[in-house]
């Protein structure tokens, strides 16, 4: 009897997992999420810091979570390319999520004199 | 060697010319004709000693054709091939117009010429090996041709198998030497005699610089180089350019009710303002008809401040007037992009019933093999024509039309043209102040941090900042022709650094300040050409890209590796430029290039310039690696 439950119990919280990732608040680890946006690419099109580049800027107010998952799952056409979830799972892009949300944001243009010449 | 009695007795007519003529500067060709009648006949045996010297040797007639035609420099890796007219250059032609440039790989030679002729307009020349360094010069040629850019290269060959003197020059000799290049030139000749050297020449650079313009190749004969002068009557052919042909009177007409009738018509330009007049007749075009300009930066089109710049939408144009636009199916459709699995239909990004039209020279010259042509230009009206040469009556004819009403109105669409144009700008602003101080620093900073110290200069960016985000676009205010020298054309790599020399070397003389940002993995193909900058003392402003990597190929690998659920943190295995960091600055110093950097702090960036911009003002070329964000 306790065989059948010991499985049932890693799989329920797999399955509940994406949910709570989905949330607008979800959390995240800042940290593992900035190794993972260097570790697999995301830099390569949305800068270091996710101030955007060839890809969309991304910080340091990203869309809500749940937002976020979904279009990285399904991009539109002509944006970036899928991240399905062999590649990273939903925890994964949580935390991703939790290292843009943490970038503070850029001087505000009119405090840079060389972007007011 | 001396067997051949033939051979013999004209080594002894031109060493009596030879004699003749030691102590003459340069001469024409019709004082050349004078000193190359044979030599008197002589019976005298003590005379019959063998003649080793040649003083008039045919490509002193060569350099007297090629100084005929105002060239101004010679770049060349130096080649046994060649050896004859390098000689002559140097010695006979007192080593001016043209000046002999040190060159390190025949790519590089030949993108000096591509990048000295997208700023002077007018052809060098380049001394290329005969196959080895035509194969190594192949790919600068191709992008010279998809670029069009005049430019003569001279390919160094012996054709006549009993004059190769060892096994080098076998392998080194071809039946046909422009063979492998055919596909990109606009034309090649093989002449046999110095009267054919002449001709040919003359007509190569007519060739070249008849728009569309190209390159051209001239083998020379190596015999024809060495051996002396026999030929009597050698005269050098007049130049007598092409005049630039205009669209048809009528179809231009027709044109000019179209875009004065228009609502929302769009100026696209491609590799349109061959000369400063061509900047200038397209904006009178666009203010004539207040209408947007989407320049595609090829080259020097539009200024890059003005109201009219950049603001054109292609999707709710009615009337599209592309003009010396390669690729015009690009501008109004949308493949399948990467992140999808195969190819679907193209996506025509225009109105239905929106009115194409292309002015272009390029109808009338086409290849067949490499694909540079693109897709069919399915248009309304394809006028044949240079574009530069057409404007003036495009801009009369439609001035013509316009009566005050519709002036009105077009003034009214220019306005709001203008508020777009301010908008952008702003977005622009904002955006580049994303990153401000992250390390690596963005394309942005690095761009701002320039134009704070160059904006009161006389300046010229030479390099492409296609791969910088466009950021000295975007925030510079580019509104001369020089100012700007579009790319590659070919997108072949390895083209940046050398036609950044090539550029800079035709400013010189006027004193400008030239700049160029130069890609990493770009000046790893050839970046001997740092020592011919340093060594011809070519003074410029290079500002290391220094991205660490082949971005592009790092971004497309990571997209292939997750499109097949593979593991993406593998893209950077054959992409990227790192373990060890190469560090430009010491690169330079080996090559006697002052050298700054890496620099990674932000804050760092401004007073490297600073004392960089010093450095070039000195007459030096200088190197300021900044280690940047990818893009």
């Amino acid at each position: 009897m306790k065989k059948p439950f010991l499985c049932i119990a890693p799989v329920a919280a797999l399955l509940l997992a994406p949910f709570a990732a989905f949330g607008q608040n979800a959390q995240g680890s800042a940290e593992n999420g900035h190794k993972i946006f260097l570790k697999n690419g995301c830099y390569s099109c949305h800068g270091y810091d996710g101030h955007g580049g060839v890809g969309a800027k991304l910080a340091p107010k990203p869309i809500a979570t749940a937002a976020f998952i979904a279009y990285v799952r399904h991009p539109a056409p002509g944006g970036m390319p899928t991240y399905s979830a062999k590649v990273m799972s939903d925890a994964e892009l949580t935390d991703v999520w939790a290292y843009l949300r943490s970038i503070p944001e850029p001087p505000a243009v009119k405090d840079i004199p060389l972007l007011n010449q | 060697m001396a067997s051949d009695k033939t051979g013999r007795r004209g080594f002894l007519k031109g060493a009596a010319a030879g004699a003749a003529l030691a102590a003459q500067v340069p001469l024409a060709a019709q004082q050349i004709r004078a000193a190359a009648k044979p030599a008197p006949e002589t019976t005298n045996a003590a005379e019959k000693v063998e003649v080793l010297t040649n003083e008039r040797p045919g490509a002193d007639f060569m350099l007297d054709v090629i100084k005929s035609l105002g060239i101004e420099y010679a770049t060349a890796n130096p080649s046994s091939s060649c050896r004859g007219l390098h000689e002559s250059m140097i010695n006979y032609g007192g080593n001016k117009n043209p000046e002999l440039l040190t060159c390190c790989h025949e790519e590089s030679s030949v993108a000096m010429g591509h990048g000295f002729a997208k700023i002077d307009g007018k052809p060098i020349i380049s001394m290329v090996h005969g196959t080895v360094g035509t194969q190594h010069g192949a790919m600068a040629i191709y992008n010279d041709y998809c670029d069009r850019v005049p430019h003569i290269v001279i390919l160094g060959n012996e054709g006549d198998a009993t004059a190769r003197r060892s096994y080098v020059e076998w392998t080194h000799s071809a039946q046909d030497a422009a063979s492998i290049i055919r596909d990109y030139t606009k034309w090649d000749d093989n002449p046999t005699s110095l009267q054919h050297f002449a001709e040919s020449m003359v007509r190569a650079y007519k060739i070249a610089m008849t728009p569309p313009m190209g390159p051209v190749a001239i083998i020379a004969s190596g015999k024809l180089q060495e051996e002396p002068i026999e030929e009597s009557n050698l005269r050098i052919p007049k130049l007598s350019m092409t005049i630039p042909p205009q669209g048809d009177s009528g179809a231009i007409a027709e044109l000019a009710k179209l875009l004065v009738n228009a609502e929302n018509p769009v100026i696209v330009a491609g590799r349109l303002a061959r000369t400063p007049n061509g900047t200038k007749l397209l904006v009178e075009l666009a203010e004539t008809l207040q209408a947007p300009v989407n320049d595609q930066r090829n080259r020097m089109n539009f200024p890059t401040k003005h109201p009219l710049y950049g603001v054109g939408s292609i999707a709710n144009a009615d009337v599209i007037l592309a003009l010396e636009v390669e690729d015009i199916f690009m501008t109004t459709h949308r493949m399948s992009p990467l992140n999808r699995i195969g190819m679907g239909e193209p996506r025509r990004l225009t109105k239905e019933n929106a009115k194409l039209i292309s002015i272009s020279c390029l109808d009338l010259f086409q290849r067949t093999n490499y694909q540079d042509f693109a897709r069919y230009n399915e248009v309304d009206m394809a006028i044949a024509g240079d574009g530069e040469a057409t404007l003036p009556s495009l801009i009369e004819a439609c001035k013509k039309l316009i009566t005050p009403d519709r002036r009105r109105a077009l003034q009214e669409r220019g306005a709001k043209l203008a508020e777009a144009h301010k908008k952008m700008e702003e977005q622009n602003r904002q955006l580049a102040s994303q990153g401000w101080d992250s390390s690596p620093l963005t394309t942005a900073r690095v761009s701002a941090e320039l134009w704070a110290q160059i904006k009161n200069e006389d300046w010229s960016l030479v390099g492409n900042d296609a791969f910088f985000s466009r950021w000295p676009t975007r925030l510079w205010n580019f509104d001369k022709h020089y100012q700007f020298i579009g790319g590659s054309g070919g997108e072949g790599v390895g083209y940046g650094a050398p036609a950044a020399v090539g550029a800079a070397l035709a400013n010189k003389k006027h004193g400008r300040l030239t700049i160029n940002i130069q890609n990493d993995g770009d000046l790893n193909y050839a970046p001997g050409v740092l020592w011919t900058a340093v060594h011809h003392q070519i003074p410029m402003l290079n500002i290391m890209h220094n991205n660490r990597g082949y971005h592009q190929e790092v971004m497309f690998v990571t997209t292939m590796a997750t499109r097949a659920n593979r593991d993406p943190s593998r893209g950077g295995i054959g992409t990227k430029l790192i373990e060890p960091n190469i560090d430009y600055a010491s690169m330079a110093k080996g090559y006697g290039m002052q050298g700054i950097g890496p620099i990674t702090d932000p804050k760092d960036v401004a007073p490297a310039i600073r004392r960089a911009l010093q450095i070039v003002k000195s007459g030096e070329p200088v190197m300021v690696d900044t280690v940047t964000q990818g893009r």
